[in-house]
């Protein structure tokens, strides 16, 4: 059966991680891995497991994209080169799945959101957080049977899979998952808390949502609508799992949730980084799917 | 007189901040003003001033706050005739829009809290402060839960950012004197010399003084406490005591004591909503090392799941949860409560 191949971009951890996801899929093809450091040991990795690699950032993968046949590309590098990348890749007709915080374009949640972003073709998707992933389902599960006026969310992450980027730029992680609560979620108000915990054995990630609603809580609705979300979401994380709640007290709504991952590349307990790669693959499959069925066509974006 | 005669140390106040934890949150900007300004009378140099959880804390997990910390930085501020307006920032919490937001609002000194083994977690924010002039210290929390040398380097990489104070911060009033003195004189060989060291206690297993006392000792040039000790947990170091224990010994504070024991009985203790004390809960803190401010949650917790509250601290400490992981003490509680057949599977 025809792949669309891809490229994948940052040869770090969510790089490396990713091999192994698109390497599974039925509709996916890992071509290329586009790292900076000829020494990384996720370009070796890469090589060893069947991929072109290039050391020379995006401009070693352009001159092959046409020949390849590169149709969608994972970035996984930072939000400060990701915008040159997108543009240069866009130019070229590949559309391009954002794992960075620079989010030029819109905000894919796949149970909420992603075969909206499909049907519209659009050539460049941002997927938000780890955070933002693990919670939003939730409140927008919660939205779905009634107005929530404000959602808070609360990552507790594991010291050992937070990388160096994150850390140094932990106020982006704030707000781009904040806005993601409301512009995605559907709450009026979003605020974003992470904490990271160095306990060993390292925790497995752990996700509190709470949403106020707009009037007394519909528990019943409430509860199937986060049940069948979660459904969902196993589909494509099937470490996602309620621990405890849904609870109700006032017009408050508790969901306690805990991430575990594939423990492809990445470890078990690292679900944050998991569902990230799970998201930004199945997001993927989904254009894939469109594109082999002949529903959509991806074309060269035109440089203004 | 002791040894430490003539030693100059820097006083700083949390009753504003820390003990927002004491007063879920509820105290008013007028309260705030007449402690403050009270504060500022004594000769107190720095007073600490916002939710409980800091900059950004006002929320679901951590309770929301009678006033905008905006209000209630402005409302001191402006009345302050000597003492300089500090706020706390958790990173992961607070954000640098937040921190300037206080700064405009009359905040001159900040804590940049972090976890103790996370410190590169507030490289942006320390800079940030340092960049608007802000006198800027880098908070340790935990520190009990790191050994004396892993908790230098941190303290080494919040001197790097720019801090120019770096604390030990004993969230749990867990730490012994002697651990106090070991980690204090870690930090004072590695960091440069005009980098202070501070000490922020918990009285939690009734070693505020004494620990205090241990850090000046080896090196400590700024301490935290609250006075009347009003904080989260059996509360912070209680500084009407410190301050009689540093004349004792010759320790110069600059605060006038018997105005700073007036405030405790007169303002500070007639405030309190429970007495701020050592009492079993709070000693389970101290003693099992758990952060202060899960007191009052697992109490809430307790009453609402019927699990004994000393019970989920407990387990908190035994899970390893540290400071912002409040959500985890309902969470914990209800998985408690699901184990002793007091609460059903909810679906």
């Amino acid at each position: 059966m025809k792949k669309i191949r891809c490229a994948l971009i940052g040869s770090g951890n969510i790089g490396t991680d990713l091999i192994y996801k698109i390497q599974r899929s039925e509709v996916l093809e890992p071509v290329w891995m586009v790292g900076i450091d000829p020494e990384s040991e996720g370009l070796a990795r890469a090589a060893a497991m069947g991929l072109k690699t290039t050391a020379d950032g995006i401009d070693g993968l352009l001159p092959h994209v046409l020949e390849d046949g590169i149709q969608i590309a994972f970035d996984a590098t930072s939000a400060y080169v990701h915008a040159e990348n997108s543009r240069k890749l866009n130019e070229l007709g590949v559309m391009m799945i954002d794992l960075t915080p620079a989010a030029i374009g819109p905000l894919c949640v796949p149970p909420v959101n992603l075969k909206q972003h499909a049907e519209k073709v659009e050539m460049n998707v941002n997927m938000i957080s780890c955070a933002g992933q693990a919670t939003i389902p939730i409140v927008s599960a919660v939205s779905q049977v009634q107005g929530v006026e404000y959602a808070e969310i609360i990552a507790s992450l594991s010291s050992k899979s937070i990388g160096p980027g994150t850390r140094a730029n932990l106020d982006e992680f704030t707000y781009t998952t904040s806005n993601a609560i409301e512009v995605v979620g559907g709450a009026k108000k979003g605020k974003a808390l992470a904490i990271i915990n160095p306990a060993e054995p390292p925790m497995i990630m752990r996700n509190t949502i709470y949403c106020l609603t707009e009037g007394e809580p519909d528990e019943e609705k409430i509860t199937a609508s986060v049940m069948a979300m979660i459904k969902e979401v196993q589909k494509y994380v099937p470490g996602y799992k309620l621990v405890n709640g849904p609870s109700f007290e006032g017009n408050k709504v508790a969901v306690f949730m805990e991430v575990e991952g594939l423990g492809d590349y990445l470890p078990k307990y690292a679900g944050n980084l998991d569902i990230m790669t799970a998201a930004a693959t199945r997001t993927a499959e989904m254009f894939a799917e469109e594109i082999l069925a002949g529903k959509i066509e991806l074309n060269p974006v035109e440089v203004a | 007189m002791s040894h430490l005669k003539g030693r100059k140390i820097i006083l700083h106040d949390m009753c504003l901040r820390d003990g927002m934890h004491a007063k879920r949150e509820q105290i008013s900007v007028e309260q705030m003003v007449k402690v403050a300004t009270a504060l500022d009378d004594a000769g107190m140099p720095y007073i600490q001033v916002t939710h409980g959880a800091g900059l950004g804390g006002n929320s679901l997990q951590h309770g929301f706050a009678l006033a905008s910390n905006e209000a209630y930085i402005e409302a001191v501020a402006s009345r302050m005739k000597q003492a300089i307006v500090s706020v706390l920032l958790l990173p992961g919490l607070g954000t640098m829009k937040e921190l300037k937001s206080a700064y405009s609002a009359g905040a001159r000194s900040v804590h940049v809290a972090t976890h103790c083994t996370e410190a590169d977690t507030s490289p942006q924010h320390i800079a940030y402060a340092r960049e608007l002039g802000m006198d800027t210290t880098g908070f340790l929390m935990m520190s009990h839960l790191s050994d004396a040398t892993s908790l230098a380097q941190e303290a080494k990489k919040m001197e790097s950012y720019g801090a120019n104070t770096v604390y030990i911060t004993d969230s749990a009033g867990f730490m012994l004197p002697e651990d106090v003195t070991q980690r204090v004189t870690a930090l004072r060989d590695v960091l440069k010399p005009e980098t202070e060291i501070g000490f922020h206690g918990h009285h939690n297993m009734g070693l505020g003084i004494s620990n205090s006392i241990a850090a000046v000792a080896a090196g400590a040039s700024r301490i935290d406490g609250s006075v009347a000790g009003l904080g989260a947990g059996a509360g912070n170091t209680p500084l009407e005591v410190f301050i009689a224990v540093c004349e004792r010994m010759g320790i110069e504070t600059g605060v006038d004591l018997f105005k700073t024991m007036d405030i405790a009985d007169e303002i500070i203790f007639p405030m309190m909503d429970h007495i701020v004390r050592v009492d079993k809960d709070s000693l389970t803190l101290g003693y099992a090392g758990v952060y202060s401010t899960f007191l009052l949650h697992a109490k809430r917790a307790a009453e609402r799941f019927g699990v004994p509250a000393r019970d989920i601290l407990v387990e908190l400490g035994r899970k390893k949860m540290i400071g912002g992981q409040e959500d985890m003490i309902q969470d914990t509680a209800m998985t408690m409560a699901k184990q002793r057949g007091l609460l059903k599977e909810s679906f």
